[in-house]
């Protein structure tokens, strides 16, 4: 606990950081999605379709070893016997994924780089743009960065510095060449291939991502980071990171996402695998940045994301704080098997349903070992005609004595056409333990509202006040750069939603 | 400054306001006194802008402009403030982040520059000694936690931070001992000047013994009955509500329905 205090120790006083985004929010109220264009560059672009020939090809892209073809021709084979998901509170037309392609790849000269000067100019261009230079000189200490862009790693920052400490920090592709014994150990330990219709998917397909090993007793000497960026056309994303937090280790991983505005409805079908021993700590955070479609609900990205976390150390701790704020449709349930004694599994959510915006996400807590403690704090807001549904399971196993799991969802709507639900299940088999369930639903409070006006405040800025208030407890969690950016993104996201 | 004329305005449907009028020149302090329920905290929210009370008929100006159309938050920045009888929490909002907002917005309306963090700090601490607030309250959600009387307290210090042209006062009093009382008429007298305006809602006379108004009125079922100067408070006080029906010209007190 102490550590990640520390960590957050910068953040002050109440409400500081939403302080320090005053002026932005008033420029950002009036913005739309200012991420929606897109990067013109010649790409390595598979046809549509999917078979095991495309699988070949992909795993032949990356000159993977045979083993990790094998294994993803059997993640194939049990998808086509699967069926997609049904259960969630989403509705979507049919996804014909013979109409998706599976790669895209900006061209390179070379096929291994060895240096950022090597990286296409348009590339760090498009990074730049998005506010993450890739060049180390440029960025802000203590954040160092995998950039994904479509179906490939572009740049790894400050890999020099963190190799130092042992730590690894690479795309996913060249630790498989690199650290095989690491990935064949790790890979799918967490999300077996038959976990689930998008987990058996990805397995199957997936083209990057990144790759994280903290070493025993090590505390990375800084946060790390992903960015995804999809840039093609009908191109779906499938990224796999896999981190693994070796005894005694700390680290703080933050993720961000962007993708171009356009009509058509696009795919991502993440895996997110953690691995915790005895006494390592993980903290992951997520602003999710998709293209949520426009107003009418027309285009926007399929976000149906596996997200799994093994506390498998007595005394380590995984904690998921996300921010959800785009996507046209969001599925996803970050989770934590808490397996090792005295492990701590943490989930805070902030997710946004503005417009005709769709989200179905929660977590699920699995106590097995003694003592285990769980946290799940879920704050939805709902405008527009969106829909927002929490869905968390929390299981308490038999041997799970004194297992104890705190869970409270908050949900806010805006206007009268949006929806909130919240499906929580819980099993209880072992009598020690004590599960609490709190939930509240409410309108955005008009004195509230009125309360700011009264004060000089204008109607937007009043919202996004309350809204950011409600959400205090989540962002509290996040690094102070990414508080900063989901206050903004926030704003942006309830943009039109006043009246 | 202030001209209110034939004012009638409906909650939910019902009048609750029947034609009140009332005019407040520059630095006059009026004390708006009545039993609960005749109306107080409604004219105060009609002034302040609360869209949830519907103006039917007359209306009112203030320095010489037509508040009627005008949304509440430029109201606010046109200089009418509310210390609410009932201060409103917000969760996760720290006090000086929605004080800052507030002053920032209020002087951008009028092309002053916006105060950054550290100069608005060092203005609230002015202000939180003014009005004998602890510094640490600046940090804390608004009002969420807080006493009656530290909410209260709270309103005035708002007040003193907005520097108001207008402030109307909802029972700044109610549910406060002696010495919170004492600290709020403090902080009110000290923002008393010939550019302020004040109405003052009080149910007690208690409060006027702090804070001398220029004139009572005395407000009964969404009228003014009765006007006069400062003794007026204390004829109330000695004669109990009861008194103001028979100073009711005849057939009003029936006329509700
Ligand atoms: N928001 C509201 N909704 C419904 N009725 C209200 C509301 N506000 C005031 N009223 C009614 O209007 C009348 C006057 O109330 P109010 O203005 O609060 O009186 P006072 O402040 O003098 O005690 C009361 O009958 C009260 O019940
Ligand atoms: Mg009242």
């Amino acid at each position: 606990m102490s550590e990640t205090e520390d960590t957050l120790g910068n953040a002050g006083y109440t409400g500081t950081r939403v302080e320090q985004s005053t002026r932005e929010i008033a420029e950002m109220a009036n913005q739309t999605y200012k991420y929606g264009w897109s990067t013109d560059i010649e790409a390595e672009t598979f046809e549509p379709g999917l078979n095991e020939d495309v699988i070949a090809r992909i795993s032949a892209r990356k000159e993977e070893p045979s083993w990790l073809l094998d294994w993803r021709i059997k993640a194939y084979r049990q998808w086509l016997t699967m069926a997609e998901p049904g259960w969630a509170n989403v509705h979507y037309p049919k996804i014909d994924y013979q109409q998706q392609r599976y790669y895209s790849a900006p061209k390179r000269e070379k096929k291994k780089l060895t240096s950022l000067d090597e990286v296409d100019k348009e590339l760090l261009e498009t990074f730049e743009k998005l506010g993450i230079p890739l060049d180390e000189q440029k960025r802000l200490t203590g954040v160092a960065v995998d950039a994904v862009f479509d179906s490939v790693s572009v740049a790894t920052t400050h890999k020099e510095i963190l190799k130092k400490k042992g730590v690894i920090f690479s795309s996913f592709s060249e630790a498989v060449l690199e650290c095989p014994d690491l990935i064949k150990k790790y890979l799918g330990s967490v999300v077996p291939i038959g976990d689930n219709f998008f987990a058996a998917l990805n397995s199957a397909v997936f083209s990057d991502g990144s790759f994280c090993y903290i070493p025993k007793g090590v505390k990375c000497p800084m946060d790390l980071s992903t960015y995804f960026r999809i840039n093609a056309a009908e191109t779906g994303q499938f990224e796999r990171t896999l981190i693994v937090g070796d005894v005694g280790s700390y680290v703080n991983y933050l993720e961000g996402c962007t993708a171009p505005m356009r009509d058509e409805n696009q795919l991502h079908a993440a895996v997110v695998e953690l691995v915790a021993l005895d006494n390592a700590t993980i903290n992951y955070s997520t602003v999710q940045n998709w293209y949520a479609g426009d107003k009418e609900g027309k285009g926007g990205i399929y976000n149906f994301v596996t997200k799994r976390g093994k506390c498998e150390g007595a005394n380590s701790r995984i904690s998921w704080t996300q921010v959800e704020t785009g996507s046209a449709i969001t599925w996803k349930y970050p989770s934590c098997l808490l397996m090792g004694d005295n492990s701590v599994g943490e989930f805070y959510s902030v997710a946004v349903s503005n417009n005709y915006q769709q989200a179905d996400t929660g977590t699920k807590m699995v106590h097995m070992g003694r003592n285990t403690k769980s946290t799940i704090i879920s704050k939805t807001i709902s405008a527009g005609h969106g829909n927002n549904s929490y869905r968390g399971q929390v299981m308490v196993m038999p041997k799970a004595a004194n297992a104890r799991n705190y869970t409270q969802c908050d949900s806010l709507l805006i206007g009268d056409q949006c929806g909130a639900h919240t499906f929580p299940y819980i099993e209880v088999r072992n009598n020690t333990s004590s599960v609490e369930h709190e939930a509240s639903t409410s309108k955005i409070s008009e004195s509230q509202l009125f309360y700011c006006k009264q004060r000089g405040i204008g109607p937007e800025d009043a919202i996004s006040m309350v809204v950011n208030g409600f959400c205090k407890e989540v962002f509290d969690h996040l690094p102070m750069e990414f508080a900063v950016e989901a206050t903004k993104l926030l704003n942006v996201s309830l943009e039109g939603s006043v009246g | 400054m202030l001209e209110i004329t034939n004012l009638h305005a409906n909650v939910e449907g019902n009048e609750i306001l029947r034609g009140v009028d009332l005019k407040i020149g520059a630095g006059e302090v009026h004390a708006i006194m009545g039993p609960n329920g005749s109306g107080k905290s409604t004219l105060a929210q009609v002034l302040s802008g609360n869209e949830a009370y519907e103006v039917t008929e007359g209306g009112f100006t203030f320095l010489g402009q037509d508040l009627l159309e005008m949304p509440a938050e430029e109201r606010a920045r046109l200089g009418v403030f509310m210390a609410f009888q009932y201060p409103v929490e917000i969760p996760g909002i720290s006090n000086a982040y929605f004080l800052q907002a507030g002053l920032n917005e209020i002087r951008k309306s009028h092309g002053l520059d916006e105060l950054d963090a550290l100069e608005f700090r060092d203005l609230l601490k002015e202000k939180m000694d003014l009005v004998a607030i602890d510094h640490k309250f600046a940090d804390r959600p608004v009002n969420e936690g807080f006493s009656g009387g530290e909410k209260k307290r709270n309103e005035i210090l708002q007040m003193a931070v907005l520097e108001p042209k207008l402030a109307i006062l909802d029972e700044s009093d109610s549910g406060l001992d002696i010495d919170a009382l004492r600290i709020v008429a403090d902080g009110v007298n000290r923002l008393r000047s010939p550019q302020r305006s004040m109405i003052v809602v009080t149910h007690y006379q208690r409060l006027l013994d702090y804070i001398i108004p220029d004139f009572v009125h005395v407000l009964w079922r969404g009228r003014i009955v009765k006007s006069g100067g400062k003794e007026l408070a204390l004829e109330l006080e000695a004669k109990g509500y009861d008194w103001i029906k028979e100073l009711v010209p005849a057939g009003v007190a029936e006329d509700e329905g």
